[in-house]
């Protein structure tokens, strides 16, 4: 990738390709280690996916990513500007919309718009104008002067994501953007959010404990009790599974089993009656296997490997219902040192 | 760093509940009346005017700027401990995560406690005739000053006890052993020199006193008794509320 960018001066070669950089990060809440040294850089104009389970360590990444947290130790920067020293910098440069809501229900959708431009310090001229297009580009505008409390959750995370756009970000955070909404909502964000690149010049920063959604992103690092154990492009990760799996059935398994092995040179296994391969281009095997066995198959079927799969691989666990209560006991940990915190 | 914009927007949002949760205004205004009619009506058959302590004035008239106190004190303090609320509630990661000092947070916290605190005082105030106190325009207007001092004084103080706060379980907690305790220990029901030696030393402590003492001299001018000269109020009024604003600032800006 340096060769693609090779006519920039160095200085902005660094910056223009890495808009995010983590470099061992640690973050320790009393003996709780949630973040343990992770590195990672984002490309700028991505999507970047912080895939793992609850508890993994991905929301307390985003508060030190978003200056709310002060890392244990190691570094990161957004834009060439130090999360920790700069945070005023960072701050302008980015947006957020948490996972919980942190809209002020009892104000109109508008309302909480003008609140994050002033906070923002938008120029006067620039407010209006900026307001009206971001709900336009929620599909918000004929709502603009109900109270929040009166919208659904999917209306509210819309509006939160117009809001975190509003000051023109160069990153925008999404912690769970989809969590607790129903699955067409879910579908209808979705579409909108792989837009935001492209539409507003933004990259994308988002966590999910979703592995389907983690699809969309341009790359993913999959985040287990607080360690990154792979960083690729959703294709990349799947491969490590090595390819796709192919299933056939034939009238004469024996035959066919020989003539595949000679035809790929590959191992064929046979279970429940059933032929199975692997392969790395499963889609363009099929009709060679059709080619060399004739009339003899009764049918095939080609399985694509999921992140779920991927997970499973490298965590040996797969994001299950239950990790939700783990997540909840670190968040009571993180609470309690926090309290302690306070007061000591 | 002062951003003006994020202040004035921080006020601006707090007014405008304010304005639009007649409830709350309903509630805030209900509780110093009560105060004022039944405990006071009930007091002033008990204390009479002539005992010399209250420098000459009905028992009722005696406790009237301890009731517009009052009003400041829960409303100011309330307003500031939203902030616990918006913390659980969110609200306050946006504002955290915006490129805005804390200080800036801080006054604009302090500011919008103020503005609704002196709004509430000043219906009360306007009670006065009623109680059969004869106030001027000038006696009004020092009223006000006053009562403004106070307020930012105390949402300060609110704040400060909010950073000390994660989840809004603790509010039972600052009503008991922070609320109550200062408006008991303020002079503001009954004349603090007539308090045991021990008190006496508390409501020296505690700033709500001198806010109080304030009060005393702007609505009874030369015809009160007064514990502390009204330079001395003020210093403490201005001097606390400095000393507030800088520790919330400073216990805003530390990260977890």
């Amino acid at each position: 990738m340096g060769a693609k960018y090779s006519y920039l001066p160095p200085f902005l070669l660094n910056s223009y390709m890495s808009i995010i950089k983590v470099e061992n990060l640690v973050k320790k809440f009393g003996n709780l280690t949630a973040v343990n040294d992770i590195s990672f850089e984002v490309e700028e104009g991505t999507i970047f996916g912080f895939l793992g389970p609850n508890g993994a360590g991905k929301t307390t990444t985003i508060n030190i990513l978003c200056t709310l947290l002060a890392p244990t130790s190691g570094r990161a920067s957004i834009f060439g500007f130090d999360c920790t020293k700069q945070s005023s910098e960072v701050r302008k440069a980015i947006g957020i919309v948490f996972q919980d809501m942190t809209l002020d229900k009892d104000l109109t959708a508008y309302e909480n718009l003008v609140f994050h431009a002033y906070l923002y310090d938008v120029k006067k001229s620039e407010r209006e104008p900026r307001i009206k297009d971001a709900l336009n580009f929620v599909d918000l505008y004929d709502r603009r002067n109900d109270l929040v409390k009166k919208f659904s959750g999917g209306m509210k995370r819309r509006l939160e994501v117009a809001r975190g756009l509003i000051h023109r970000p160069k990153v925008l955070f999404l912690d769970e953007p989809t969590l607790g909404l129903d699955p067409q909502t879910r579908a209808n964000l979705w579409d909108f959010i792989v837009d935001l690149p492209r539409k507003h010049k933004v990259t994308i920063f988002m966590t999910t404990h979703y592995m389907e959604e983690a699809e969309v992103c341009s790359k993913i690092a999959i985040i287990d009790n607080g360690k990154i154990i792979i960083v690729g492009t959703p294709d990349e990760l799947k491969k490590t599974i090595g390819g796709d799996v192919i299933y056939i059935k034939t009238s004469d398994n024996k035959r066919a089993k020989l003539e595949i092995e000679k035809l790929f040179q590959v191992n064929v296994f046979e279970q429940d009656s059933e032929l199975f391969l692997t392969s790395l281009k499963g889609d363009a095997c099929i009709p060679e296997i059709i080619r060399a066995l004739g009339d003899s198959v009764l049918s095939v079927r080609l399985q694509r490997p999921t992140l779920n799969d991927v997970f499973l691989k490298m965590t040996g666990k797969e994001i299950r219902v239950e990790e939700v209560s783990s997540g909840d006991t670190i968040k009571e940990e993180v609470r309690s040192y926090r309290r302690k915190f306070d007061r000591g | 760093m002062i951003e003006v914009n994020a202040i004035y927007v921080l006020v601006a949002r707090e007014f405008k509940k304010f304005i639009r949760e007649k409830s709350r205004l309903i509630s805030t205004i209900a509780r110093p009346l009560i105060w004022l009619f039944l405990v006071g009506g009930g007091m002033s058959r008990l204390v009479s005017p002539g005992m010399g302590l209250m420098g000459g004035v009905t028992y009722i008239q005696f406790i009237f700027p301890g009731i517009l106190g009052m009003t400041i004190l829960f409303s100011a303090i309330f307003s500031s401990i939203s902030i616990i609320w918006d913390k659980e509630f969110g609200l306050m990661k946006e504002i955290l995560v915006a490129p805005v000092s804390r200080f800036s947070i801080v006054l604009g916290k302090a500011l919008s406690g103020t503005i609704v605190s002196v709004i509430q005082a000043v219906i009360i105030l306007c009670l006065f005739p009623l109680l059969g106190l004869k106030l001027g325009v000038l006696a009004i207007i020092e009223t006000i000053i006053i009562c403004t001092l106070l307020s930012f004084c105390i949402a300060s103080l609110g704040i400060v006890i909010a950073t000390f706060y994660e989840s809004f379980e603790s509010f039972s907690v600052i009503m008991n052993f922070i609320v109550m305790p200062m408006f008991f220990l303020s002079g503001a029901m009954y004349p603090v020199k007539m308090l045991p030696d021990i008190l006496k030393v508390l409501t020296r402590l505690n700033p709500f006193t001198y806010g109080i003492d304030a009060l005393k001299h702007a609505i009874f001018r030369d015809g009160g008794v007064f514990d502390f000269s009204i330079v001395t109020d003020i210093g403490v009024l201005l001097v606390t509320s400095i000393v507030f604003v800088l520790i919330a600032g400073t216990m805003f800006e530390r990260k977890k």
